[in-house]
Formats: C-alpha cells, structure tokens, sequence
C-alpha cells in the first residue's frame, strides 16, 4: 500500500517539475509579450524597422539596433565560425589523444569566462590594442571597401564587439563540431586515404560534407549567443545611435540596450519598447535554436538510415 | 607489346622513370599541409586567448587582493559583495537542483518516448537558449515591477539559467546507470520509488553534483539579469537578507568598469580575479569528478 502511494507520489512531484519547465518558458513567453504592450499598440510593426530611439521624445524604434546586432553577430560568426571548425578538426583528427585530451578542456574553458569579466579585459586591454594594431592594419589593406573605415579614438566599435563574440562562440560551435566530427566512421576516411586522399582531402571531401548539416545546427547556436549576449557588448561596443557602414564606428545591440537603459527606464512606454526589443531578441534566439534543433534531428536521422 | 610501348609514349608516360611527385601532387601535399597548420594554429588561438585573459586578470588582479580587501565592505574591500553573490546562487540552486533532478528523472524513468517528453526535452533546451536578459526583464516584470529591488529575484533568474543545465546534465548520468541494476531490484520486488531512491539517485549522485556545479559556475557569473534585480545596494556592509538588493560581485565589477576610475579598476581587477578563480577551479574539479563517476559507472 505504501508503495503505491510512493510511487504515485514520485511520479506526481516528476511530472509536476516537467510541467513546471514547460510553465517557465509559457511564462518568459508570456511576460515579455505584456510587458510589450503598450509599445506594440503605440508602434505596431513598425518599430522593428524604425530607426530612431528618443526617449526624452517618447519615440522609439527598433531599427538602429537591429542593425547593430545583426551585423555584430554575422560578422562574429563569419570569423569564429571557421576557426571553431577548424579547432574541431584538429582536436578530432589530428591531435595525438592526450594533447586532445589537455586542449579540449581548455577550450571549453573559455566558454566559462563570466561575460562581465571578457567585457572589462575587452574594453581595458583588448580595445585600445585592435584601435591601434587591428583597425588601421585592415584600413590600409581594405579601406576601399566602407566596412572598414578609419578606426576611431576608444576603441570601442561594432568590430570589437564582434571579437569579443568571437571569444564566446568559439568554445560553443568547437565542442559541437569536434564531437560530430569524431562520429564520422574511421572506415569511410580510411576507404578515402587508401584511394591516395590525403588528410585534407579526406577533410574536404568525407568528413565536412557529412558533417555540413551538423556544422549549420553548431554555427546556429553560437549565433544564438551571440545575438543574445548583453554585457560584454554593452562594455565594448560604445553605446552609439546612430547607423554606420563602418565596422569601426561605435553602434548598439538589442540586448545591450536593454541591459543599457532599463535599470533607468523613464516612463512605462520606454519600458514597453524596451520589453519590445526582448520580444525580438526572443522570437530570433528561439527561431535559430529551433532551426538548430530540427536541423540536428535531420542529421541524426540521415546518419542512422545511412 | 609494341602498341602498348608506343601507346604509352603518346600520352608522355614512361613506365621506368624513377617515382617522383609531380607538380600536381606536390601542390596537395602544401593544400594538406597548410590546412593542418591552419586547424593547429587556430587551437592555438583558442588556447591563446584563454592564457591571455587570465594572465591578465591574474597579473592585475593579484596587487588589488589583501586580507582587507577581502574581509572589508566598501570601499577597501568586496566581502559584502561575494557573501551576497553566494546568497543569490545558493538559494538559486536550492530551487534549481531539485527541480532539474525531477525533471531528468521525468524524462528517463517515466517519459514514454511520446510527443510529451519531447517537448520537455525541447523545452530544456529552448530555455538554455533564451539571453539572460531578457530572463532578467521577464523576473523583473513578474516580481520586482513597481517594487523596490531584491536579491531573491535575482535568485529566481539565476534558477532558470540553471534549469536546464541541471536538468539536462542529470538526464545524461541517470541514462547511464547500467539497466542491470534497475532490473535486479525489481527482480527483487522492490516498488519504483524505493528504487530511485536507493538504487538509482545514489549511483547517479557524482554526476549530478558536477553538473551542479558546473550550472552554479555558470549562474555566479552571470550579470546582465542582476544588473536590472539586485544593483541597488549598499556594499560597506555584509548582509544575508534576500528580501532587499544585495551586493555581489559581476554588478560591482560592471559598475567599477564603466566608471572610468582608476582606483575603482584595481578593484574591479582583483573582484575579477576572485570571480575567475573560483569559477574556474569549480569547473576544473567538476569535470575531474565527471571523468572519475563516468569510469565508476560504466566499470
């Protein structure tokens, strides 16, 4: 008797966790959308786009820091994405086992860095050294291209906004990518050596074009983080306003926005169009870690029928 | 015979020339070659830049750390603010830990494999995938709006970070508790409950405990939710009470560093020292204790 009751307890208080899980998320869900609502009927649509932000003038739109935070986080994924695969390659299939074994910690390690303190090395140390070594280097090789413009006095940009989120993404999309890399069947490489391939043929020809889908899902959840990532952007990306084709200009994301303007929100409306842009940061970091996850799903599923 | 010789001298092939690489092979072997220094440099990039950041923040943080400085309130010291940060994460994990634990119980002891553990299990990961800010302003929203600040929100927004951490860490080790044993108590009569319990929670424990660890390194960093719940405080002196805003340390290192004080960046230098230290040696005695309970479970 008492072990029905035992087992009925446990299987209460488990389901009642899960479905405090799933309540969590309703909620987060649930709460930024109230929150937004004020602006939602002020604005609509339309402050997605809008670009100016004013709250001495009431008006808000989203525009200038979208921009911000896509470009950052593409630019960061375009320069992490590849040296995190590149990690994953060496960490699966060159590396001897025990510098494996002494490297993959450490790099995973770097994901454990609190983004408070990434922020503070950043703008210290790190920001005056791309000013004045990075910046101008790609300025006299690019500079015709308006990307790369003349660098500016602090050191604070978009572009090492985009190296901090390199630092953050890299541990991510690395771990993922030297796992699926390690599954890929030794037979099928060595099938490939034996033909004359060598190792960066087998690489290019086996082991990426299996793995690509797997590699996509990785890139997606770095990409997450980075869109998401608050603090350390907020410290190094100089807080501007305005909108400029050079990475080297100051410039804003969404999440360092928020993080920026409201523990001092104004009025109800700037908190609105505040909760407003959490509504964007969350409907685009649950779109690409959904996308991530149904991409994974296929990949697991062409890996078990192949 | 004769066919083949000359065959072979059409196409400019010489059977008895010495085996040399050609052109063409000599170019793989660079391609080859500067991919796999290419993929070894950027480890060493990695792992570059990880030595960077913490040599500096050793180098700095070192000078700023005496025994003032960590057993005095503001401004000599940071005591308030680390009693506070372990306040915030102990009762986050007290919240978190239990939950997750069910939850990955949930999943691997009643879940069916139908659409409802799916979406649980999506859920967990959804939840790993929401910034932490926009937690912070849900917790705000829900908790502290039209109120003064406290610690326990923070608490509260600490805990969903580490949900699904937990949750998922939990789920994996409990997935590796052999099925013999779960066998060989129900061959003994043994009902459910009295199995998790005795049988199951215990040989899972270690794994549990270091992704518990590994979510609380994770959660004492974590700063953007606590900048908007607990950054109204008074940091001369050690408080223990959630109810009000405690001082803890990622906020004070992010005040100190947007204040452009030179005296305040000492501090702000040996609190980052502090933080990374102690993150960093609870993650490394973390994955020790997971290599060593993987080999103990698997034996």
């Amino acid at each position: 008797m008492s072990d029905r009751i035992g087992d009925g307890i446990l299987y209460g208080l488990c389901t009642l966790a899960a479905l405090l899980g799933v309540a969590v998320l309703l909620l987060i869900g649930y709460q930024v959308v109230d929150g937004a609502s004020p602006a939602i009927s002020k604005f609509g649509l339309g402050f997605v786009f809008h670009t100016t932000w004013q709250p001495n003038f009431n008006v808000y739109g989203a525009g200038t820091v979208l921009f911000g935070t896509i470009v950052s986080s593409f630019v960061a994924l375009a320069i992490g994405a590849p040296i995190a695969v590149a990690i994953g390659l060496f960490l699966s299939l060159l590396a001897p086992k025990g510098v494996r074994g002494a490297i993959s910690p450490l790099v995973e390690m770097l994901a454990a860095i609190p983004s408070v303190i990434l922020g503070f090395w950043g703008i210290i140390v790190f920001a005056p050294f791309v000013r004045s070594d990075i910046e101008p280097w790609l300025h006299d090789a690019l500079g015709f291209i308006p990307l790369f413009g003349p660098s500016q006095t602090t050191g604070a940009s978009v572009f090492t906004a985009s190296l901090i989120l390199v630092i953050m993404i890299i541990p991510i999309v690395a771990s993922i990518s030297r796992d699926l890399f390690l599954a890929v069947p030794g037979d099928v490489q060595d099938g490939a050596g034996a033909l004359g391939a060598t190792r960066w043929e087998v690489v290019r020809g086996v082991v990426l074009p299996s793995t690509a889908s797997g590699i996509v899902a990785a890139s997606l959840l770095g990409l997450g983080r980075a869109l998401g990532e608050a603090i350390a952007v907020t410290q190094v990306i100089g807080s501007g306003s305005a909108i400029h084709a050079s990475l080297f200009e100051t410039g804003d994301t969404m999440a360092a926005r928020i993080a920026n303007q409201f523990p001092g929100y104004l009025n109800e409306l700037h908190a609105a169009s505040l909760y407003y842009l959490g509504l964007i940061l969350l409907a685009i970091g649950l779109l690409s870690n959904l996308l991530a996850q149904w991409i994974g799903h296929r990949f697991e599923y062409a890996g078990a029928t192949r | 015979m004769k066919a083949i010789e000359a065959g072979l001298e059409e196409v400019g092939f010489d059977p008895t020339a010495p085996l040399t690489a050609s052109g063409n092979l000599r170019r793989r072997r660079v391609v080859n070659r500067l991919a796999e220094w290419g993929a070894t440099g950027s480890a060493l990039l990695a792992v570059g830049v990880l030595a960077i950041v913490v040599y500096t923040v050793a180098a700095r943080g070192l000078p700023a750390i005496s025994l003032e400085f960590l057993t005095t309130g503001e401004p000599t010291g940071i005591l308030p603010a680390i009693v506070g940060t372990l306040v915030i994460v102990a009762l986050a994990t007290a919240v978190a830990m239990p939950v997750g634990v069910l939850i990955a119980l949930y999943l691997t002891e009643f879940a069916s494999g139908g659409r409802i553990d799916r979406t649980v299990r999506l859920t967990l990961d959804l939840i790993n995938g929401v910034p932490s800010i926009v937690i912070g302003i849900t917790v705000f929203g829900l908790l502290v709006y039209g109120r003064p600040q406290f610690a326990f929100a923070g608490s509260v927004a600490l805990a969903i970070i580490e949900l699904p951490l937990i949750a998922r860490g939990s789920q994996e080790v409990l997935l590796l508790v052999p099925a013999g044993l779960r066998e060989a108590a129900e061959a003994l009569g043994v009902s459910r409950w009295r199995t998790v319990l005795g049988v199951i929670l215990p040989s899972a424990l270690p794994g549990i405990l270091t992704s518990t660890v590994l979510a609380v390194a994770r959660a004492a960093g974590e700063t953007a939710p606590l900048i908007l719940l607990s950054s109204v405080f008074d940091g001369r002196s050690v408080s223990l009470n959630p109810g009000e805003a405690l001082p803890n340390i990622p906020v004070t290192i992010f005040n100190l560093s947007e204040e452009a004080n030179p005296e305040g960046f000492a501090r702000a230098w040996g609190s980052s020292l502090v933080l990374l230290a102690t993150i960093l040696f609870a993650s490394l005695c973390a994955r020790a204790l997971l290599a060593r309970s993987r080999a103990g479970i698997e034996r």
